[in-house]
């Protein structure tokens, strides 16, 4: 039980730094559900129930254009599809634990989440607690998702835009990301996905987001591929 | 937006759940690994080079010099923290700078 502690303090640790960037794109999150017409109770539920971020964000777009629900459903889980591939990368560390466990940790699973935990599994591999970590980031996380989508909801309008808090979240995952290129394929795979997503920039729904990790992954499984027969 | 919540849980729960019940293939495992550089980095770049809805390669664009700021710090110090605070004040000092 105590390693089981340890474990969660680390996950909640390691998403300290990456909560700085969140807190304000909750804060925007807020100011702008209510902007689009959303009740306060709305704007926070969607927080607790939808609990995942740039969903939310063309959620909100979508309602404040008056969009039908089947497409705001629709495009929710085109958005969300990026979690499929988060869900196929965690299964090898969580296979051990409970459908219980499974269901929760699932719930807890965001891009703010999935990153460090990722990390931290590939440093150290599976060990028997290893799920108590994502469940510390996850917490963490869902905590200060509500928090902060309260105060933007209670604050409004008045979040001035010339601070440019949004750019506190790509910088999150470049700090996320650098670490982590340490050979050739990993650094090909990250070039060549951010490049296609460049490309496949105006393509609706985020679509490019995927198709472009799509690129990125088999550039990198080929490289070591090929790198592999050489050694 | 309880379907919406619905549609989320699902897909994130989908693979853990399945996987859980097959094994994987040795191939998506390696494949896997590279999950993260490739989605988080395909969110990243757009954020640096798209302005207002343009590709915008020169140095004047602010974020992509603040990005690459960022990017070396993180590089360097391997800091999270420290990544986040440099790269907003390079973005706000290059905002008041009107570069």
């Amino acid at each position: 039980m105590n390693e089981s502690r340890k474990t969660f303090w680390d996950g909640v640790k390691a998403e300290i730094p990456l909560l700085v960037g969140v807190f304000p794109f909750g804060m925007i999150y807020g100011a702008l559900a209510l902007n689009a017409g959303l009740s306060v109770f709305a704007s926070q539920m969607m927080s607790s129930i939808v609990f995942a971020g740039s969903a939310q964000f063309i959620t909100t777009q979508l309602i404040s254009e008056a969009a039908p629900g089947f497409v705001i459903v629709l495009t929710i889980a085109v958005v969300n599809l990026r979690h499929m591939l988060y869900s196929a990368s965690l299964a090898p560390y969580l296979k051990h634990v409970s459908t219980t466990w499974k269901i929760l940790l699932s719930y807890l699973l965001t891009d703010e989440a999935y990153a460090p935990s990722v990390i931290q599994y590939e440093k150290e591999g599976v060990k028997p607690h290893s799920h108590w970590f994502l469940l510390g980031a996850g917490l963490a996380l869902w905590a200060t998702w509500q928090l902060s989508t309260a105060v933007g909801v209670f604050l409004g309008a008045n979040i001035p835009d010339s601070l440019q808090l949004d750019f506190a979240l790509p910088l999150t995952f470049i700090a996320m990301v650098v670490p982590v290129l340490k050979k050739t394929p990993m650094i090909a795979a990250a070039l060549s996905a951010g490049t296609a997503a460049l490309f496949a920039y105006s393509l609706p729904f985020k679509l490019g987001l995927i198709l472009a990790a799509f690129i990125g992954i088999l550039v990198g499984v080929l490289l070591e591929r090929t790198s592999g027969n050489r050694s | 937006m309880l379907i919406g919540g619905l549609i989320t849980f699902s897909m994130r729960f989908s693979l853990i759940y399945l996987f859980g019940k097959f094994e994987i293939p040795e191939t998506l495992k390696k494949a896997l690994h590279y999950v993260p550089p490739a989605v988080l980095s395909a969110i990243i770049f757009p954020e640096l080079f798209i302005q207002d809805g343009a590709l915008n390669v020169q140095l004047a664009n602010p974020r992509l010099l603040a990005g690459l700021i960022a990017i070396l710090t993180a590089w360097f110090s391997k800091n999270t923290l420290l990544t986040i605070l440099v790269g907003m004040a390079a973005l706000l000092i290059f905002g008041w700078l009107q570069l």
